[in-house]
Formats: C-alpha cells, structure tokens, sequence
C-alpha cells in the first residue's frame, strides 16, 4: 500500500484526488497497469490529477507521451494486445478528435475482430463538460459520439466515491472503457472509502427518493438534479434522483423503474439535446414504461450549437431553473394529457 | 537514391559491400524456399482472383508482383517477431503458416479475420489504412516493457521485434507519422516495410510523396534504405541487415521496398483505366520470380525437378482452393453478439434475446403450416 492509500479507508477527497488514488492504488496493485499521455508526468497533467504518480512509479509506467492522441491511443491499443492495461489521457474533450479514428474503427472493434482472441483493456481519461471558463475546444460533451459505437463501455462519475471505483473498475475491466471525467466537479469533495467497492460501475444509481417526478443525470449535472430536487421540494414537489453513471452499457431498468414509480421523467445532460444521449434514455424509458407514464420524457440539454463563448455558458448549459422548468412541464400532464 | 539490388533484372548475382554478406545466412534449402514461398503464392493470388471473378469472394487485393519484396522480409525475421500488416501481405502470411482458406475469411466475409493473430504472430489485416503502424509502435512498447520486467519468454530472449508494414498510399495518412515520432522518441525494435507499388488504387505515387519514401525517415531520426523489391535477395538482406541493426538496439529502421503492383488495387477497380501499358509491360520484364528462377538455374541451385515439384504443390493449393471455398460458410451472428464485449454488456444481451424470439417466432410459423 502507498503511502495515501494506507491512510483511513474512509478520507474525504476532491474527485479529482479521488482518481489520483485510484490511479495509484491500481498501478500498485498490477505492474502492468501503465499511464500514458501528454503532460500527465512532472507536470501532473494540466489538472494535476495524475499528480506525483511519475514520482513514485517511473517515467515508465507514467509515460510522457508526444504530443499526439492518435498515436496515444494507438500505441495504447498496441501494448493492450501484448498484455498491458494502459490508461490513456485526453488532456481535454475536444481533443480526441484526432484519435477518434483509433477509438471507434480500432479500439471498439478488435475483440470482435479476432473472434475474442485478442482482448484490448485500454481505459481513456477524458476531463469533459463546460463551465471551466476556458476557450473554445476545452468544453465539449461528446459521448452520444461514442455511446453509438458498439465495444466501448461508457461511464461518468459524479462524485469523489464514485470516481474512485469507477475509474479502477474500468481499469480492471477487460473491455475498452471511456471515462469522461466531469472536470467542472474536479474539486468537488466528497467522502471516499477505498476498502467498500461502491456499486458496479455499470449500473444507475437512485441517489435521492421521491415519489412525484424523476430527474435522470449524469457526471456534471448530478449536484445540479440534487440541488433541483431539493428546491422542487421547498414547493411541494417530491423528486427522484438518478445517476445514470454508466451510458454504455445504460442502465434502463433502474431509470425505467423510477419513472414508473413517480410517473414523470426529465433527463438532463450538458450535450446538446438533438440526437443527444437523453434520446436514448426517452426512447427506452417509454418502451418500458409508457403505460405508467403521466406525461412525456422531457429533456433538459444543451441547444443545437457548439458550446458557445464561456461568457454565455449560463444560458447553455441546464441549471437549477431549466431542470425546475421542465419539472413544471411535466406536471402540466395528467395521465398523459396536458390538463 | 538508388534501391539496393544484388540480383539483377537479367538474373546475374552482383556482389554488395555492405549486403552481400547477409545472404551467408541462406543455405540452399533456404534458397530454393524463397522460390517455392513466392511461386505458391502467385498461384494462390492468381486462384483468388478467379475465384472473386466467379463470385466467390466478395473481393480480393492481388499480391502478384510483389512477392520478392514480401518473401525476402519475412524469410529475414524470426518467427517470434510480430508483423503487423495491412491487406496485401498474402505471401507474408502463407509463409507464417497461415492457411488459405483462413486468408481467404475476410475477402470472402465469412468473418473479420480468420486466423488468431498470436498463434502466428502476424496480427489482422488492417483496412483502415496505417492504424496498424501505431499498434505496431503500442506492441513494441509492450516489448520494452517486458524487457523492464524479466517477463520475456526464454525463447525470445532479448530481440524480439516488430514489422509494421504499409503501402505508399498509406505513407501519406497521418498515423505513419505518429508511429515513427513515437518509434523514434522511444527508440522503438521497429521495422517499417514501405511497399512503393507507386499505385494507390488509381493515385500514383508521386501523390504521396515528392521525395523517396525513404528519405523520410531521417526527418525523424532513424534510417531509410531503398532496396529493390523485385529482387527477393535484396530484399531479404536489407531486412536481414535492419533487423540485425534493431535487435542490437539501435533504434529503428524503414526500407522502402521498391516494386510494382501487377494487378488492380482490388478486383474492384480497373487499372487500364489509370496506367499506361508500356508502364505495366516495363515492370512485366523486372519480374522478381523469373529473375530469381533463372538466377537459381544458372548457379546451379535448383534442376527441373524442384520447378516442377513447386508448380505441382502450387497447383494443389489452388485445385484445394476452388473446392474449399465455395463450401465456406460466414460465422454465426451469434459469434458476433459473443466478442462486441469481452464482459456480459446488457443491451447486447438484451438484443441477442430478441433476435433469438423474433427467429424463432418464423420457426413457430413454420410449424403451423
């Protein structure tokens, strides 16, 4: 054990800390677990979330690579296949584009390829979302993108807890994960028991109880849905929180089960809402469920442009009011008419 | 630049300073191999050509011309070291052992790859053209690696590596040239086998490049050769002469193997349509079979006999060929719904179920009637 593992097992970290330990613990736990990417060396990535971890474990397992993501993720995929389980990092989301190819076209499909000969368990770190405050290309939401692509495992943690087992679940794990890190909840704190697995990283979670309307979200809008929740509840509404944490595969059974219990759905994501991943969970949801559905699936998203400037980010990106506003909208049905 | 060449277009043996020697290594078993390897292999391109002609293949990409610049590469290595090709390495991959008819899988789409890439070392056929040269780069990385941690086999102590192969249509994608940063930052055991067949489908070489493949290495910091890639002995001592040069840990190293595509890029294309006659009948007379044929006739390493045994092994392979393959059948869509994951994945579950009830709802219909 290091030395910030053998702490408590119990310690409240930033998320972004809490990958951090993940990391560590898990290129201690297999000395084939490797890092690689740009800056994530002595610099610590430009996050610092792989902070000290070259220090402690060697330009070798840290690797500084060029500045190159196909060849990042290529390479990756290359030492997969020899028996390596290298955890690649995407500086920041509208980055991977370069190796988008080598994902989708490569990475998703060797397995099937081969006939299951040949395993590839490359785990990809991408910090994803808006409201850093940064200039164009370093907030982008782009997992409806590869949430269609067949042999990639999507997840999205929302706290610390989570961010923990998440990313050593996907380390271990034998298929190709992406991780978009939601880097607008990097500090958010939270406390992290590192000797209790949290759940399967590929479930959804109920984080609150209620029973008149469900709000489904993922990475950077959970604290959003919970704070929503909680103000919906000032007037009277009870609402239920899901954290969907896994996109691929998705969880529908427990997001379909909570919206048949309180009748009303809204999910809510930063990605655009045309063609977006909330589609998916609308369609799904009412295959399930549509019989005990009051009103329709509603979703709560970006619009249908790129990320705008940072300056104007509050009005793109759902907040409190948006979710509360379709919350309303929803109510506005009875029995799936609008009253 | 000119390619290295010992065998000449006429058949005559010239003596090489430098390269001449690597040919020590080939007794003349292993001499009269490299004949056999490349003239199988022509029959074998020859039959799957016909065979598309006939429907049987949903498409081919012919090797013919270039099996002296693939046999020589691949006699040169060992078998320990891991190719990774693209999708004209017919006589590469018979040579690795490889069967017809698992070559045959993928043009035939009967499956995505038909052969397990560590049974032979030779990894899948790469479509998507130069994504392979940076899983070659990944590999070789792994080897370094493995160095670091003890944890090579005995059996292939400590010079084991990679052939990343690629055409000069590939030489222009931006991958190859992030496989080379990576392979020269790191000092990668990296061979690149460059085949200029100057024809990517209808594009020609002076497209990609307007100096000699080769050249570009020594922008990254490695070297480059040139070697005739119709002449199977040049051919076999470049890679010889590299390979003995990256297994000392020197870094790594390119050749571009000048040759010619004889064929079309695929039996979907038409090349009279892009190439002038007299290009095709000039390369036509370079041929690195009958070079080497009568090269091995005038120093007295192989009679009739051998000829004739090799035509009549080449015949087989292809009589073996039209019967085997029309009875090939695709694999089961419930392969497929197995490898999208190596872990139970649930929309994947859920939707093998449905497939599973749907079909067997026709079944029930059936029963009925």
């Amino acid at each position: 054990m290091t030395a910030e593992s053998s702490e408590a097992a119990v310690r409240t970290l930033p998320l972004a800390r809490a990958i951090n330990a993940a990391l560590r613990d898990e290129l201690s736990a297999d000395e084939k677990t490797l890092l690689i990417g740009e800056d994530i060396g002595a610099l610590g990535g430009v996050f610092r979330v792989t902070d000290g971890l070259q220090t402690d474990f060697g330009e070798h397992r840290v690797i500084d690579s060029p500045l190159a993501e196909s060849g990042i993720l290529g390479t990756s995929i290359g030492m997969a296949m020899r028996g390596y389980r290298p955890v690649a990092e995407i500086q920041f989301d509208g980055f991977v584009f370069p190796a988008y190819n080598q994902i989708t076209t490569q990475l998703a499909k060797i397995h099937n390829r081969t006939d299951g000969a040949i395993r590839v368990p490359v785990t990809i770190r991408i910090p994803y979302g808006g409201h850093i405050g940064s200039i164009e290309h370093h907030s982008e939401s782009p997992e409806a993108l590869f949430a269609h692509t067949a042999g990639l495992r999507i997840i999205t943690p929302s706290s610390a807890q989570d961010a923990y087992w998440m990313t050593r679940q996907a380390i271990v794990c034998d298929d190709p994960v992406i991780v978009f890190e939601p880097k607008r909840r990097y500090w958010l704190k939270g406390e992290v028991d590192t000797a209790n697995p949290a759940p399967d990283a590929f479930t959804a979670q109920v984080l609150r109880e209620g029973t008149d309307a469900t709000i489904a979200a993922y990475g950077p809008l959970v604290p959003v849905a919970l704070a929503a929740a909680e103000a919906a509840s000032v007037q009277g509404r009870s609402v239920e929180v899901v954290d969907v944490r896994s996109i691929s595969p998705l969880d529908d059974e427990t997001i379909a089960r909570s919206a048949a219990k309180t009748r009303r759905l809204v999910v809510a994501h930063e990605a655009p809402t045309f063609g977006g991943f909330g589609a998916e969970i609308a369609a799904r949801v009412t295959e399930r469920a549509y019989h005990r559905l009051a009103a329709p699936v509603l979703r709560v998203g970006g619009f249908h442009m790129p990320y705008p400037p940072s300056g104007q980010e509050h009005r793109y990106l759902p907040d409190i009011d948006r979710m509360l506003e379709a919350v309303e909208r929803a109510f506005a049905y009875q029995n799936g008419v609008v009253r | 630049m000119q390619p290295v060449q010992l065998l000449a277009e006429d058949g005559t043996l010239t003596e090489h300073e430098t390269y001449s020697p690597y040919l020590q290594g080939l007794d003349d078993d292993a001499l009269r191999g490299l004949y056999r390897h490349m003239a199988v292999e022509r029959r074998f391109d020859a039959e799957a050509t016909s065979l598309q002609r006939q429907g049987q293949l949903a498409l081919w990409a012919p090797a013919t011309g270039q099996e002296a610049a693939q046999i020589g590469t691949i006699a040169a290595l060992n078998p320990t070291d891991r190719v990774f090709p693209t999708y004209r390495e017919h006589a590469m991959a018979l040579y690795r052992g490889i069967s017809p008819e698992e070559l045959m899988t993928l043009f035939r789409a009967t499956a995505h790859s038909g052969w397990d890439p560590n049974a032979y070392n030779f990894h899948l056929y790469a479509i998507v053209l130069a994504s392979q040269t940076l899983h070659a780069a990944g590999w070789a990385m792994g080897i370094q690696q493995d160095l670091r941690l003890n944890a090579l086999p005995r059996d292939r102590a400590a010079d084991e590596i990679v052939l990343a192969c690629l055409g000069d249509g590939a030489s222009s994608q931006g991958d190859i040239h992030e496989s080379m940063v990576f392979a020269a930052s790191y000092q990668l055991p990296m061979l690149y086998l460059i085949q200029n067949n100057h024809w990517a489908i209808s594009v020609p070489a002076r497209t990609q490049s307007r100096v000699p493949l080769a050249d570009r290495a020594a922008g990254y910091g490695f070297e480059g050769i040139r070697a005739d890639g119709n002449d199977v002995l040049a051919s076999y001592a470049v890679a010889a002469a590299a390979a003995e040069s990256i297994r000392a840990g020197k870094g790594p190293k390119l050749i571009e193997s000048v040759t010619y595509r004889i064929g079309a890029h695929t039996t979907a294309d038409d090349p009279s349509k892009y190439r002038a006659a007299e290009e095709l009948q000039e390369w036509s007379s370079k041929d690195p079979i009958t070079r080497y044929r009568t090269w091995l006739t005038a120093a007295d390493k192989a009679d009739q006999a051998f000829f004739d045994e090799v035509k009549e092994e080449a015949e087989d392979l292809a009589a073996d060929l039209r019967r085997t393959v029309p009875a090939m059948q695709s694999i089961d869509i419930e392969r497929v719904f197995d490898t999208v994951y190596a872990e139970p994945h649930r929309q994947v579950e859920t939707e093998r179920a449905w497939l599973k009830d749907y079909e067997a709802g026709f079944a029930e219909e059936e029963g009925r009637k």
